[in-house]
């Protein structure tokens, strides 16, 4: 294999993946709780990317799903006591696949627009149920007073309360999502899920079952967002219903944008620069929504292939599809 | 539950359902005729009423404040579909519901910047208040009445237009095949232009009417934007008349939800759309149809 | 031509598709058999584009049934179909634009392959999809094309991938929607060879316009007109029956 000199974007990779791998060793709690977010928040945006970019599905509501697994979380926290993780992580992540479900099975029934109005309608009806109903504080929100943790046999094993341990248990955890979203993308499944994306008509006349191959991706990518949610509320220490709105979808979506559907790890690169970008804005500005809402306009209008169209962002495996950069293929 | 109290929750459903008719009326011609979801409708719906509040305080004519505003937000639609919502036509709708996003959070914050983020009353114009009589124990608000016959008004000189004028036909005739008419060319740049500002300015005259009955706060937005979601979804995307009979629905759902099954009441409109999806997936009216 | 030793391996009866007040197709039967080529053709309007998407399952009979071997699939989905064996080329070319020639084919080959929705692995990978793939690409004469994105290729290059999609699903009946749709001489005499070629152990329904290539493929041939059959048996009998000339009055070429 002969040796090219590496481009800017496979650089910018090996920097970036050695500085989350050493950062334990000099950062200070508050940047490793701030790299924990962007972890976080990039598990959201990869798995919201499943449906997206691989499947063509607009989703605005998996905020829902996002929510409702850190919901479960708190309903599970039993007063100040912490809840085992063991047990409701797995609990938070199934009920945000099962609410996938639900949701999937009528929203599944619809194409394009309609879609996502539809996914928009149901994720702001679960933002009405958490609100009005008075669940888990209803509007107020509920406090989770102790992190989850892995006890056994008396002794604790895994303390969420130190950013050291929590950063290293999400940089896992994202190390291992991002294992499965390149390997759900690579299979027969992922290339059926995008065929059904590219034209749903041939795929189906070719014997693909889009409903099912839609819905199974559909419910991944919702319990993907669950677990993204339990480490946020877990992380936060406090659930509201805010956690469902369609605006967390859609911030979502922006990092899918900066970091390039076509790609597995994109969008967790949209979430540092989204995140970092909103840390940066809040800390200097009063009206940090307004600059944050320009930039976003200006994205869109100006480099919809997100980082990828400035040579920044670079795939390692050979290229799985040859689809041009723009994001290209109607939702 | 008398007669009259069942009559008075009607007339509310009924006017409820007209101000919704009036907001979704304009997403679902923009839809219709531009291909483009914008989900930053409610927030105009907002400004709208933001701007009435502002236009009462420093004029005290509601009156202009209907004008005024309306003018305003229709300007403000020509010009953002000039710069920003003209390049995305044809484009992934990622990108729309994305520039949307972006608008919204723009016009949040321009908001907060021009009125703040106080909550507001605005008083109805003065030959508007007052009640009516209906019985020895129960009155009906005149500008209630008022609102409802504006609407009404409104939405026959919307069908009047689209079914019997030369730009009718031209909607309906983009409505229909969008690539046929821009390979014709029939002046349809401008023709967009002023269906998007049109749809705007009828998001905002929505904020205008409501805002004497209805407080007028920062979060009022996103509430109507989902409602007027529903109702396009229920009636079908680009059929006016599918978001009357869409509003229609919702209206009596939410008031008479709200009255027999109050805990439930905010999410039963939401499975109302469940079950009309499930029944027919284009909306009740379909698609093209104006 | 003895055909009566061949089985049918796809039967329609009394097939009927109704469009609110329009009847499109009414009260149709026909059968194709292992083997042979069954024409189906007739004027604009015909309801032959509506027959086709009956039988692939695209659209609903309004009554009647559609058997495929020896299974009733009237009500089955066009996915559901496409597995049982049944296989489509489309009109207006259905193909996958942004992968190359070799992932169109290969994907085909997968849906009807034995695990086509696996999660492990790497499906570009599949050296047994790939050979069958590559097999059904040489066939469609599009050998040494394989890299190209599909959308490079020219029309008459897509009609063939086309074919070759519908090859690497190993159908046993082939639905062709107007095959030669807007392609040139030569292109349209590979086509035809391709066609004869296809149909020895298959089934196939061919709906065409091109009166020249019917009369050269077909075994069998049907006539509608207004969502009717109006002849149906051998070519020859069928080219000289006063209501077949009558369909085709004022297209003197039709039949000479």
């Amino acid at each position: 294999m002969s040796f090219r000199a590496p481009s800017l974007a496979q650089t910018l990779f090996v920097v970036a993946l050695f500085v989350a791998l050493t950062l334990p060793l000099f950062a200070s709690a508050y940047y490793l709780q701030f790299a924990s977010k962007v972890l976080i928040t990039g598990v959201l945006a990869m798995g919201l990317n499943l449906a997206v970019g691989q499947g063509g599905m607009v989703s605005l509501c998996h905020g829902a799903f996002f929510g409702v697994a850190g919901y479960i979380l708190a309903l599970a926290t039993p007063g100040y006591d912490a809840a085992p993780l063991l047990a409701t992580l797995p609990l938070a992540v199934l009920g945000s696949a099962g609410l996938a479900f639900l949701i999937g099975c009528f929203a599944l029934r619809t194409r394009g627009v309609y879609f996502i109005m539809v996914t928009l309608a149901f994720g702001e009806m679960l933002f009405y149920l958490f609100h009005d109903s008075g669940i888990a504080g209803g509007s107020d929100g509920a406090f989770i007073n102790a992190r989850p943790d892995i006890l056994i046999a008396g002794r604790q094993w895994l303390n969420l309360d130190k950013p050291l341990v929590f950063y290293c248990v999400m940089l896992a955890l994202t190390a291992a999502v991002a294992g499965l979203l390149a390997m759900l993308v690579r299979s027969p499944f992922g290339h059926a899920l995008a065929a059904v994306r590219d034209n749903e008509r041939r795929a189906r006349s070719l014997g693909f079952p889009i409903f099912r191959i839609r819905l199974s991706a559909f419910v991944i990518s919702g319990g993907l967002a669950g677990l993204a949610g339990y480490f946020a509320a877990a992380q936060f220490g406090f659930v509201a219903p805010q956690m469902l709105s369609w605006h967390v979808s859609a911030a979502a979506l922006v990092m899918v944008l900066i970091g390039g559907l076509r790609s597995v790890t994109g969008p967790l690169i949209g979430a540092l620069v989204l995140t970092g970008l909103e840390e940066v804005l809040k800390a200097e500005f009063e009206n940090w929504k307004l600059i944050e809402g320009l930039i976003v306009i200006l994205l869109v209008i100006v480099l919809p292939g997100g980082l990828r169209q400035l040579g920044l962002l670079t795939t390692w495996a050979p290229r799985k599809e040859v689809a041009p950069a723009s994001g290209a293929g109607r939702a | 539950m008398s007669l009259m109290t069942f009559g008075i929750q009607l007339l509310n459903a009924f006017q409820y359902a007209m101000v919704l008719f009036l907001v979704a009326s304009g997403l679902t011609l923009v839809f219709g005729i531009l291909g483009y979801i914008n989900l930053a409708h409610g927030a105009f719906y907002m400004l709208g009423a933001y701007l009435a509040y502002w236009i009462v305080a420093k004029t005290g004519s509601f009156a202009l404040a209907m004008i005024g505003g309306t003018a305003i937000a229709f300007v403000l639609g020509v010009i953002l579909e000039r710069t920003l919502v003209q390049r995305l036509y044809g484009r992934d709708h990622l990108m729309q519901v994305l520039l949307s996003f972006g608008l919204i959070l723009v016009l949040d914050d321009a908001r907060q910047i021009l009125f703040g983020k106080d909550v507001h009353a605005v008083a109805p114009p003065s030959w508007l208040g007052g009640t009516i009589q209906l019985t020895d124990n129960l009155s009906y608000s005149v500008y209630r009445l008022a609102i409802s016959a504006f609407c009404l008004a409104v939405a026959a000189a919307m069908f009047w237009v689209i079914a019997r004028t030369r730009i009718g036909m031209m909607v309906r005739a983009g409505a229909e095949n969008r690539e046929m008419t821009r390979v014709l060319g029939i002046g349809f740049d401008r023709l967009n232009r002023y269906v998007f500002a049109a749809g705007i300015a009828l998001a905002a005259l929505g904020g205008i009417v409501i805002a004497p009955i209805s407080t007028v706060f920062p979060g009022m937005g996103d509430g109507m934007l989902i409602l007027s979601f529903v109702v396009v979804v229920l009636g079908g995307i680009g059929s006016v008349g599918g978001a009357a009979l869409g509003a229609l629905l919702v209206g009596i759902t939410d008031t008479f939800g709200k009255v027999f099954f109050p805990s439930i009441s905010s999410i039963l409109v939401y499975l109302l759309m469940a079950a009309v999806l499930v029944w027919r997936p284009s909306g009740l009216l379909g698609r093209g149809e104006i | 031509m003895l055909d009566l030793a061949r089985r049918t391996l796809l039967r329609a009866r009394g097939l009927r598709k109704q469009f609110g007040g329009v009847t499109a197709v009414a009260d149709v039967s026909l059968d194709v058999r292992m083997g042979e080529i069954h024409a189906v053709i007739g004027p604009n309007g015909a309801g032959k584009s509506t027959l086709i998407n009956l039988l692939a399952g695209e659209l609903y009979t309004t009554s009647g049934s559609i058997w495929l071997d020896d299974r009733d699939v009237t009500f089955w989905r066009p996915d559901r179909r496409a597995r049982a064996g049944l296989g489509r080329a489309y009109q207006k070319t259905t193909l996958f634009p942004d992968f190359s020639v070799l992932e169109n084919v290969r994907l085909a080959a997968q849906a009807s392959g034995s695990s086509p929705l696996r999660v492990f692995g790497s499906a570009r990978a599949d050296a047994v999809l790939l050979g069958c793939a590559r097999t059904a690409i040489t066939k469609a004469g599009l050998g040494g094309r394989e890299a190209l994105l599909a959308r490079a290729l020219s029309h008459g290059e897509q009609r063939q991938l086309e074919i070759a999609m519908v090859l690497a699903t190993e159908p046993h009946v082939v639905l062709l929607d107007e095959p030669l749709a807007g392609m040139g001489l030569s292109e349209a005499r590979d086509i035809i060879a391709l066609i004869a070629s296809l149909k020895a152990d298959r089934a196939i329904l061919l709906v065409e316009h091109d009166m020249d290539a019917v009369f050269k493929l077909a075994d069998r041939l049907t006539v509608m007109q207004d969502g009717r059959v109006i002849a149906s048996g051998l070519p020859e009998e069928v080219r000289h029956q006063p209501a077949v000339r009558m369909a085709y009055l004022g297209n003197p070429q039709a039949f000479e």
